[in-house]
């Protein structure tokens, strides 16, 4: 079984939601990336989304853009990217790790040549945000092949056609963006996203997470109610661009939040 | 001489892309999910609308009488005699309203956002032209209009930014990224995805997902049908090649579609070779870029090794652009377009040259093609012809051009 299957099933049995914390991989600086990784991982997190910085992030709001802004300033590559999963394995085995970026530097790298690296790196799913289904034959029959979980976004725009067949292409999970936006919007309509996810559970079998517009651990704990998963990411990386230059300062705010969420978290599922 | 070939001896150039927007293996919907659905409805309406005859009228009279159309077709015979070669034909696109080719496409965006019941239209825009062009027809249609222009652009271009806020445009400066074009395009396509249910967006070159590069194609072709017509008019036979510069691609091919299936025709599409493609400071990814994915469809980038699009160059803000349109990759590839570049200089001696010898002041873009009709024009038989699209107007790049060469306005 795959460490993300593995992760969700554990989840289940103990009557838990999954909560995912995404940064941006070198941001501020390359060395940030591992410890805050393990921090992460202490303040609750039980799979981690990894950013990888690119130079013309469509779907990201400013947020999301200045980091990957001062990654590239460090030259950060999806190879640095993959070096850094490597370095996360040596003390962390079992944490699920997900790559969420953008097609470009895939292809350049290669799509072969990306799923073995990946692998060997210890990355367990990648989600690239500018490939629907319809482009990513090719790569997701790739990384399949390499035991890399495809992971695709559904949207409030997606109808039930696409619904159905995105499901079907899917694996790991599947990731439902929460509103008509870009990362790091304001905020998102609960009772709107729980209609989307019941049509969306007729299709599949598969966990479901929602991401795009969570910052607090009130929506969180609202989010986790309807959602298999909850993808929390800007909140956490505006913490880090207050404290570039405090880099501990910076992970020890990230981690008080994500440990803020995890308890609201849990303690509205005992509710 | 060139005659008009059979279709059935060549491969049908014409009859791409395929359903879900391929050029080969270029184009494509490269997308994030939120705005599959609204793409496919763009799709639905354009294919509609382009064999309805009610729409087709409206934008034909919208050409004729708003836009000026048809734009002659001139014979260059100073320039002809100069360059001691083929007869140098330009095809007035400056003589159309707002100065340029862009024009046509935005009043056939915009009588499609209506059509769609959208009341709020957006645009990216380098130069200001392609902003210009959308602010003028919303303007006209009396929709809300909101244009994103890089922060360093808006600083190159201040009277192209004025003329949007006279039209009643909103213009936002964008600081992410280089500032510049690339960046202008992120952020009206981060607009679309938040506003999407009222909000048209109408790109200004053949690039972007499916439908756009076929979209925006078929709206300029009328440049190449009218220059087809006109040619033959003229001379009875076809031209022996077509020049056009490429910056994302629209005013070339838009003169060349309608010619590609004519076996005899050379085209030649000219890139930005900025201070020259050795030194990496140019706007060329035809001739000196790898393929790629960015902006929603698949096609040649300006990239380093990571995959992240680098910097571009050139003294035309308007071919200062990473990526291209995905057909002219394809049409790369298959060999049937020829891809050159020129340089800021070459462009620069081109616009003085064209502008003493016809009295017509060309756009820094369009000097390129001129550049490269300098150097074709005597390779080519005397008793032929090549067609020149001259794509805009230089009198917004007069204090460009002055500020190159040390003089103050
Ligand atoms: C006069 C003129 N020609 C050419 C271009 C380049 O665009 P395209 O390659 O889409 O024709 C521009 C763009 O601003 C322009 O203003």
């Amino acid at each position: 079984m795959s460490r993300i299957a593995a992760r969700f099933e554990s989840l289940r049995s103990q009557g838990r939601k999954a909560l995912i914390p995404y940064v941006t991989a070198g941001d501020p600086e390359p060395a940030n990336t591992v410890p805050l990784m393990h921090e992460l991982v202490e303040a609750g997190a039980d799979i981690l989304e990894l950013g990888v910085p690119f130079s013309d992030p469509m779907a990201d709001g400013p947020v999301i853009q200045q980091a990957c802004e001062r990654a590239l300033k460090h030259h950060v590559s999806l190879r640095g990217v993959l070096g850094m999963v490597r370095e996360f394995r040596r003390d962390n085995t079992t944490t699920p790790v997900v790559l969420m970026g953008y097609l470009n530097p895939v292809e350049i790298m290669g799509y072969e040549t990306f799923a073995r690296e990946a692998a060997e790196a210890g990355v367990d799913g990648l989600l690239t945000v500018d490939l629907p289904p319809e482009e990513g034959g090719d790569l997701v029959q790739t990384l399949s092949a390499n035991g890399i979980d495809p992971i695709f976004l559904l949207a409030p725009t997606s109808h039930e056609a696409r619904i159905k067949a995105i499901c079907g292409a899917a694996s790991g999970f599947v990731y439902y963006v929460s509103l008509k936006g870009v990362t790091g919007a304001a905020s998102l309509d609960v009772d709107a996203v729980a209609e989307k996810l019941s049509l969306i559970r007729q299709h599949t079998d598969l966990p479901v997470g929602v991401g795009f517009g969570i910052s607090d651990a009130s929506t969180a704990a609202c989010v986790a109610r309807v959602a298999d998963a909850v993808v929390v990411g800007s909140a956490l990386v505006k913490l880090l661009a207050a404290n570039t230059q405090d880099l501990p300062a910076g992970r020890a705010a990230v981690a008080s939040l994500l440990g803020e969420m995890r308890q609201a978290m849990d303690a509205s599922q005992q509710a | 001489m060139s005659t008009v070939s059979k279709p059935q001896q060549t491969p049908d150039w014409r009859a791409f892309p395929d359903a879900r927007g391929h050029f080969g293996p270029y184009g494509g919907q490269f997308v994030s999910e939120t705005l599959m659905e609204p793409l496919e409805e763009l799709r639905e309406a354009y294919q509609r609308y382009l064999k309805d005859p009610e729409f087709l009228a409206e934008l034909d009279r919208d050409l004729a009488q708003y836009v000026g159309r048809p734009s002659p077709l001139y014979l260059a015979e100073r320039l002809t005699r100069e360059l001691g070669g083929a007869r140098v034909y330009l095809k007035r696109e400056d003589l159309n309203h707002t100065g340029a080719h862009k024009v046509n496409n935005t009043i056939g965006q915009a009588l499609l956002a209506k059509r769609m019941g959208k009341t709020r239209i957006i645009a990216e825009t380098g130069a200001g032209q392609h902003g210009v062009a959308t602010a003028t027809v919303a303007a006209r249609l009396g929709l809300e209009c909101v244009v994103y222009m890089g922060a360093d652009d808006i600083q190159r271009q201040s009277p192209n930014v004025y003329r949007m806020r006279l039209l009643g445009a909103r213009v936002v400066p964008v600081s992410s990224g280089s500032r510049t074009l690339k960046d202008a395009l992120n952020e009206a396509m981060r607009d679309w995805v938040t506003n999407v249910d009222n909000t048209f967006y109408i790109i200004g070159t053949v690039a972007g997902p499916h439908p756009y590069p076929a979209m925006v194609r078929d709206f300029q072709s009328v440049i190449g049908r009218e220059a087809r017509a006109q040619y033959l008019e003229a001379t009875g036979e076809l031209p022996d090649a077509l020049v056009a510069c490429v910056g994302g691609g629209s005013n070339a091919i838009g003169l060349f579609h309608p010619f590609l299936n004519d076996a005899d025709v050379a085209m030649y599409g000219v890139e930005a070779a900025g201070d020259g493609i050795e030194t990496g400071r140019h706007s060329a990814p035809l001739c000196a870029g790898k393929p790629g994915v960015l902006h929603g469809n698949r096609t040649y980038l300006m990239e380093d090794v990571d995959g992240q699009i680098t910097e571009t160059h050139s003294v035309s803000a308007g071919l200062d652009y990473p990526g291209v349109g995905p057909e002219h990759a394809w049409l790369k590839d298959v060999g049937r377009v020829q891809y050159v570049s020129v340089t800021d200089d070459e462009a620069l001696s081109a616009f003085h040259r064209l502008t003493r010898t016809e009295g017509i002041i060309p756009a820094l873009e369009t000097s390129h093609a001129i550049a490269q009709v300098i150097k074709l024009a005597p390779q080519v038989r005397a008793d032929g012809g090549i067609i020149v699209n001259l794509s805009g107007r230089g009198d917004k790049d007069i204090n460009t051009v002055a500020r190159m060469e040390g003089i103050e306005l």
